[in-house]
């Protein structure tokens, strides 16, 4: 079954990358004219057409690119002039390390929320989770940015706005992940300083997807709740907490395992414009950027890097729905 | 529990520590996040560095970068805030009696910042390097115009292969930055970009592309050690975000925010503000093609403009309304060409080619939707005024990369809004490549302004041309051709320990700040 996945997500890359080679050539705004210098003359744009592959037919630029996948190479970015595979692989540790923070966020307080939810069902307190819960799904990842900015930024100077660590420690590591490496090393000063510099970005990005753990957890842990499974433990003498931790819980993370998965792929999207309103050094603001520049060997690799991205999340996902779920195992 | 000394902490006490470690180290920061030294300046800045070859690639010919690589490299020929040139690695230079050969003298005792000896050399291998076309120098076609160098001691001469009276100017702006010979010869294009030496006032001394570049002063910088022993560059694209950054202290100066939130925080304690019109204009361009081709209705699109309202209204009252592409401090300025805001005159001219309110002319009018400053809404404006004398115009919105698509293959519509820099002053590097129909970048083409232009850009004798370019400003408003806007004002906010000297330019270069006395 893995091997079928694996095949599928590759296929479906394939797909991905000549959708976003063909469009991108076909949608307005070519790259070249924004490099022609005052003075240039015909001979001087077709050099610079010629530069960058430009002069060929679409068909051919697309071989030549595929060529440059199949070494490992993505091609030469026109505005950073660099490798785009050495930049995509600089920029992702940020990216990835963010992520997996938001999502932790995002488990830990979807998780709490559902919880605390199924325990006060009934209670006006449920209502007021309820209420919270929904505007935490309302607004956009990015409204939470910008709250976050003016309040834990300006009003309250609390954490760093932009970047991923004060300019002044920039510590010479060895690999991108600025967080995971801080803390292996015990070099707490940067751990806290990167960690600070995340937890806005993180929680902007988190909160949405909290707010979909919360709701969907708590569906399936009321539905739980319901079972025979429950009502015995309850007979046992359980207390209603213990029941929800160690019987409903369990049965309950299935479906909302496999709907994070799928959510945070959407997350993953929301890391674009967060990375910008934070000045985060991570895929997301660097996409922006190449749309603007029109850098297009950059925008392919970062959409294939995207793409290759949420077909790993989504197969983790129904790996660890089969794993928690012993029907689908067995395919039941 | 207890530690293995041979095996190290167990997972366990790592992630305990860890967890203790980060939460400690976040929560008791505040401190840290608005802590400046005093000899440090932070500043939040609206543009990434992408590069750090000044002399190719898109980011050469970016004028606000122009700030970083002024910052640690040298140009040829330096450049004060108010545009005026003066001596940079070059102390002296000029043209022989017949325009035939160049001479420059180098300035002498100057090192590079990894402590060897800058010379001549240096001086012709950066021009010849950058006037060959393989390099990717985009102003290539200037600096080909000069070749087969020759060193006497600290002058270099060079014969003029083809004249180019704004070559000396050109030495002041883009891509004119003088490059380590013998370092990047022996590191290469990457080694550089990984390692960049200048002979500039300050040195790289950590950067993280996308984040931030940290800059520490070059105590042996010919010009003098700047106040500043460090700068932080933070790389804040976001508008929102740098005012954030300055009001909470994190960063000492911004620039680029929008006027309302500059009104708002120059009156805050410890925060001042600088405004000052730069280089750059916003400008509609005319297309010679359909209702265009009527000199009443350009001439009543321009007139009907209410300049001094759209500042006033739309840009808190920062910026300069213009009559021709030349702002007062470009070389060419002449104050006497005017055309006035006359709604009634442009509703007669309109009438005289059966245009009016009850049946009028149409046409699109495309524009950039916050490429800059109040940009669509200015249109919106504009179109506003129009209708009221006859003009009906379709605003199209589109991204600013299709604007170059379609201004190189002229293929814009009758009207399309754009801005335009010109650091240099020169009225070839506004009016001329702006207007001149060979040049890629022309959107009115006809042969009576094409005329016109032609002999300017040879022209040597420079009062001459001068002179010249001052009537190709008069017959273009005379007919129409165009219909320049304004002048932008650019925005700076500073902390009070921070005194900032604004640059025409745009550029803002941290080696002019000082701290406040």
């Amino acid at each position: 079954m893995l091997a079928t996945r694996l095949a599928l997500g590759l296929l479906t890359l394939a797909g991905v990358a000549v959708v976003v080679f063909v469009l991108l050539r076909v949608v307005p705004g070519d790259p070249v004219a924004m490099m022609i210098p005052p003075g240039a003359t015909e001979a001087d744009i077709a050099r610079l057409q010629a530069r960058y592959g430009f002069d060929r037919s679409i068909a051919a630029q697309f071989l030549i690119w595929c060529g440059d996948l199949l070494t490992g190479e993505f091609g030469t970015s026109i505005s950073l002039r660099q490798g785009v595979a050495g930049l995509i692989l600089r920029h992702l540790p940020a990216t990835l390390e963010l992520a997996v923070l938001a999502l932790e966020i995002a488990v830990i307080l979807g998780g709490a929320v559902a919880v605390i939810s199924a325990r006060l069902r009934g209670r006006w307190a449920e209502n007021a989770i309820d209420t919270g819960n929904g505007l935490a799904l309302a607004v956009p990842d990015f409204i939470w940015a910008l709250a976050m900015v003016f309040l834990l930024g300006v009003l309250w100077p609390l954490l760093p706005i932009s970047g991923r660590i004060d300019p002044r420690l920039a510590p010479d590591y060895v690999s991108g992940f600025l967080l995971l490496e801080s803390i292996l090393r015990l070099d707490f000063a940067v751990a806290g300083d990167v960690f600070a510099h995340m937890l806005m970005p993180a929680l902007a990005l988190a909160l949405p997807l909290a707010a979909i753990i919360g709701r969907v957890l708590k569906s399936a842990l009321v539905e739980a709740m319901s079972e025979d499974y429950a009502l015995l433990a309850r007979v046992k003498g359980f207390s209603e907490i213990a029941v929800i931790l160690r019987e409903a819980l369990r049965n309950a993370l299935g479906p909302t395992l496999a709907l994070t998965g799928v959510q945070f792929t959407f997350m993953l999207g929301g890391t674009v414009i967060v990375e910008r309103i934070f000045s985060y050094p991570g895929l997301g603001n660097m996409a922006i950027d190449a749309v603007i520049n029109r850098d297009l060997p950059l925008i392919q690799g970062l959409v294939l890097t995207f793409g290759a991205m949420f077909i790993l999340i989504n197969l983790a996902a129904d790996i660890g729905a089969v794993l928690l779920n012993p029907r689908l195992r067995h395919g039941g | 529990m207890t530690t293995d000394a041979k095996c190290g902490p167990s997972r366990r006490e790592i992630l305990a520590a860890s967890g203790a470690g980060l939460a400690l180290s976040a929560l008791l920061r505040p401190g840290a996040v608005l802590a400046q030294a005093d000899d440090t300046v932070t500043i939040a800045y609206n543009v990434a560095l992408p590069s750090w070859d000044p002399t190719v690639g898109l980011s050469a010919v970016n004028p606000t970068i122009q700030a970083i690589y002024r910052s640690v490299f040298d140009q040829f020929i330096g450049q004060g805030p108010d545009l005026s040139f003066q001596p940079g690695l070059l102390t002296a230079w000029g043209w022989n009696e017949d325009r035939t050969k160049v001479w420059m003298d180098v300035r002498e005792g100057v090192r590079w910042q990894d402590g060897s000896p800058f010379g001549p050399e240096d001086i012709v291998w950066s021009l010849e390097r950058a006037g060959k076309p393989e390099t990717g120098n985009p102003i290539q076609f200037i600096w080909s115009t000069i070749g087969n160098f020759a060193i006497d001691g600290n002058r270099v001469t060079a014969d003029v292969l083809r004249y180019e009276p704004t070559l000396f100017k050109w030495m002041a702006f883009l891509t004119a930055y003088v490059m380590p010979k013998a370092y990047y010869e022996k590191v290469g294009a990457e080694g550089f970009e990984a390692a960049p030496i200048g002979t500039g006032p300050y040195m790289v001394d950590a950067f993280e592309r996308g984040a931030f570049l940290r800059l520490k002063s070059n105590p042996h910088y010919w010009g003098g050690e700047p106040a500043f022993k460090t700068v932080i560059f933070k790389f804040v694209p976001d508008a929102t975000s740098r005012v954030a950054e300055v009001e909470s202290g994190a960063s000492d100066v911004t620039l680029e925010i929008p006027y309302e939130e500059y009104d708002r925080l120059k009156e805050k304690p410890g925060l001042h503000g600088y405004t000052t019109p730069v280089s750059d204009i916003a400008m509609i361009f005319l297309n010679d093609v359909g209702p265009m081709l009527d000199k009443n209705v350009r001439l009543a699109a321009h007139m009907s403009i209410d300049k001094r309202a759209i500042v006033d209204l739309l840009l808190s009252g920062y910026g300069e309304p213009i009559d021709t592409l030349e702002a007062p401090q470009y070389a060419a300025y002449d104050p006497t060409i005017k055309v006035p805001y006359d709604p009634d005159k442009a509703a007669a001219l309109l009438a005289e080619s059966g245009y009016g309110p009850d049946n009028p002319v149409r046409f699109t009018i495309q524009t950039t939707r916050g490429f800059k400053p109040k940009d669509y809404e200015m249109i919106q404006a504009i179109v506003g005024m129009w209708r009221k004398i006859g003009i009906e115009a379709e605003i199209e919105v589109y991204e600013i990369a299709k604007h170059f698509e379609l201004r190189a293959q002229d293929k814009l519509a009758p009207a399309a809004f754009y801005n335009w820099g010109n650091a240099i002053g020169d009225p070839t590097t506004s009016t001329g490549f702006a207007m001149f129909g060979p040049s890629p970048h022309s959107v009115w083409d006809t042969e009576d302004l094409d005329a016109m232009i032609g002999p300017l850009w040879g022209e040597a004798d420079e009062e001459k041309r001068i002179t010249g370019w001052k009537a190709v400003d008069r017959y273009i408003a005379e007919q129409g051709y165009v219909i320049p806007l304004l002048q932008y004002v650019q925005p700076i906010i500073a902390a009070d320990r921070v005194k900032v000297t604004p640059n025409v330019s745009g550029a803002l270069q941290p080696a002019w700040m000082e701290k406040a006395s």
